[in-house]
């Protein structure tokens, strides 16, 4: 454990803490969102820091790159307005003050609690990770169980997928003929343009 | 190393919880409970270097459910925005008792 290894592993960890604070405090959402990506790269360095070259990488592609550019889409279409039109934040203090005590007791329970015995028995030899890493690759220590140990969970994975997609898909797609008072159906008002007119009228 | 990303970790949880319990804008939202399964993410990496490679197969999982979560949350997000034009979370209160 060099001293530049710890010097860039502290560096990293604190900029990803930082940013996330001015994430949260940021109005405006693009604003927010880009320091959200700032964390997720900073997270990602950790990641390759902790021998999981292959989970930094898919960091990088999967969340900073895929599912940060749906939100700034999302934020695009929305098109909310000026930051100071949209006032955020409600009641703030007591909210901040239960949050920097979850802060303190999260970071002492799981700083400060001996490890736990059950789990003694799976430690693994200190540095083994980068030593198969180097022998194997990053991916293949990664792809092996992902293939054989937790095949169902990577299928059933799939199948999430698709539903997620086609839920999107469905509450995303546009309604071709908004039903502004609720009366009748689409049908029978895309048949007579005049009901239609009347609709919009009142 | 494993006790300092447990404390980052838990800091940048804490930070997203944070975000969830102040904020109002519900895309900020979403963005805070992204924050939280990152941090989440950190703590399996961190395990995965003492007890082995289950803990990133785990993230794998956990980055593929966000991925599925974010796309149909932002979709029910645009729908809501289609029909009340705001995304103001005190505005959106139909189910408030």
């Amino acid at each position: 454990m060099t001293l530049f290894y710890q010097f860039c592993f502290y560096l990293f960890g604190l900029v990803a803490v930082v940013s996330a604070c001015v994430f949260v405090t940021r109005k405006s959402p693009v604003a927010a969102a880009l320091w959200l990506v700032n964390v997720l790269f900073c997270l990602a360095a950790l990641f390759v820091l902790l021998d999981a070259q292959f989970i930094g990488a898919i960091q990088v592609l999967v969340y900073a790159g895929a599912i940060m550019v749906v939100f700034l889409f999302v934020i695009m279409l929305l098109n909310l307005g000026e930051p100071a039109r949209i006032a955020d934040s409600r009641g703030t203090l007591p909210y901040l003050g239960a949050g920097l005590l979850a802060i303190g007791v999260l970071a002492a329970l799981m700083t400060r609690l001996p490890h736990p015995v059950p789990l003694q028995p799976f430690r693994i030899a200190a540095d083994s990770l980068a030593a198969e890493a180097r022998v194997s690759g990053a991916v293949a220590p990664v792809a092996v169980p992902l293939f054989t140990e937790y095949l169902l969970a990577f299928e059933v994975t799939s199948v999430l997928l698709l539903a997620a997609v086609v839920g999107a898909v469905v509450l995303g797609r546009k309604r071709n003929e908004p039903d502004a008072t609720g009366a009748g159906d689409g049908s029978a008002r895309r048949t007579r343009p005049d009901v239609r007119e009347a609709a919009h009228a009142s | 190393m494993l006790a300092d990303s447990l404390f980052f970790s838990a800091i940048l949880f804490a930070i997203g919880v944070v975000g969830v319990l102040t904020r109002r804008n519900a895309i900020i939202i979403f963005m805070c409970v992204e924050l939280m399964l990152n941090a989440v993410n950190l703590t399996f990496v961190a395990f995965a270097q003492v007890y082995g490679y289950a803990g990133q197969v785990f993230v794998v999982f956990v980055m593929t459910v966000a991925a599925a979560e974010a796309a149909v949350g932002l979709a029910i997000i645009i729908s809501i925005f289609r029909h009340r034009h705001t995304v103001n979370l005190t505005d959106i209160n139909l189910l408030k008792g």
